[in-house]
């Protein structure tokens, strides 16, 4: 938690940009760990486990 | 690391803070030392095509891109303990903490949950020894060495350089889920690779190192006895390089290079020796230091044509 003595002020247009910058390079790397985990279950168990009986 | 000499650490109480105001993608991205991850990737790889046994290719770039992401974290985590020297050498007050792009307390963020993520997913992609050298690997780098050895000792990056040496070990642990022999002279090519290396650098830029108070073996033992040692190692490493020979895994290819390498790297440690003052001094080091580079290059990457490429051609009947 910040000092309250410590005066925060709003982001600049250039701050601006860099923090959606940032948010997309983490939406890009989520996006990445969901097909390194998906691709790992099939390496790991086989193509089988998408046809297995529900 | 002294945060006061840091302009992002510590807002001041009259000056204005904005919290979400965080570096941009590409100082992230240099926190991790990309060139560094490079030649990991590559050291890992060459472990790898030197080892017995067989995984999926898939598991297999998952687990080098987590040991390249362990190792940047390993960075990580030594730039935002370094902050207060780097700020003081020229060659790294730009980097980005120092230079006040991103606030320590980020990078310190950033390089644990890397740490710990790349781990965990090596661990269930591979196997758990793999993923237990990468953890040692980055506890040596992060803990070990940047926030004990270098700066108490000038043996520093004798004993620090294991981190650098590990991944090939890595590389044979998850293809092999063991640790052989293949590996292990790798880690000791490097290992042994590694101060005169970075001595070769140490002596052009000591008045760097002096400046920031780590104590590099110029700075400690002084020149001379720097230069003595950097030919004692090269008279080691030259024949280690030939070990892969005797054992097999390095044929024709690697024995050739290895041969004229470790001629080369012998003449360079010669110069280095013999030319003590001026512009001569500074020559003579400079090339050793990127000649040692072309050659640990160039013996890793001969290694990887003869197994990966099927060059090999054995030496020994």
């Amino acid at each position: 938690m910040l000092d309250p003595k410590i005066q925060v002020r709003p982001l600049t247009p250039e701050e601006e940009a860099r923090r959606r910058k940032r948010s997309v390079a983490i939406a890009l790397a989520l996006g990445a760990m969901v097909l390194l985990f998906f691709a790992l279950t099939i390496a790991k168990l086989g193509p089988q486990v998408l046809s297995r009986p529900l | 690391m002294s945060m006061t000499s840091l302009t992002n650490a510590i807002p001041a109480e009259s000056e204005a803070f904005a919290p979400a105001a965080g570096g941009d993608v590409r100082d992230y991205f240099a926190l991790l030392k990309p060139r560094v991850m490079v030649l990991v990737i590559f050291t890992a790889l060459v472990g790898m095509v030197v080892s017995h046994g067989h995984v999926s290719p898939v598991i297999a770039g998952i687990s080098l891109l987590m040991i390249a992401v362990g190792a940047g974290a390993s960075g990580c985590l030594n730039m935002w303990w370094d902050a207060d020297i780097d700020a003081v050498m020229t060659r790294t007050a730009k980097r980005p903490i120092p230079d006040g792009r991103i606030r320590p307390d980020e990078a310190l963020s950033f390089g644990l949950v890397l740490s710990v993520g790349s781990v965990l997913i090596l661990g269930l992609a591979a196997n758990w020894l793999a993923a237990g050298l990468l953890a040692f690997t980055i506890v040596f780098y992060a803990v070990i060495y940047s926030m004990w050895l270098k700066r108490a000792t000038a043996q520093n990056i004798v004993i620090g350089g294991a981190a650098g040496a590990l991944p090939p070990v890595i590389g044979q642990a998850v293809i092999s889920g063991t640790v052989g022999i293949e590996s292990l002279v790798l880690f000791a090519i490097i290992f042994i690779w590694t101060p005169p290396h970075f001595w070769a650098l140490a002596l052009v830029k000591a008045g760097e190192y002096a400046k920031a108070g780590i104590p590099m073996m110029p700075n400690v033992a002084g020149p001379a006895s720097t230069r003595r040692q950097i030919v004692y190692y090269t008279l080691l490493l030259a024949p280690l390089s030939l070990a892969p020979v005797a054992l097999g895994f390095g044929g024709l290819v690697y024995a050739v290079i290895a041969l004229l390498g470790g001629l080369g790297m012998l003449a360079f440690s010669v110069q280095v020796l013999r030319n003590r003052e001026g512009e001569a001094e500074k020559r003579a080091a400079m090339g050793m230091f990127a000649f040692s580079i072309l050659y640990l290059f160039l013996l890793f990457a001969a290694l990887l044509a003869e197994q990966g490429l099927g060059l090999f051609r054995p030496v020994l009947a």
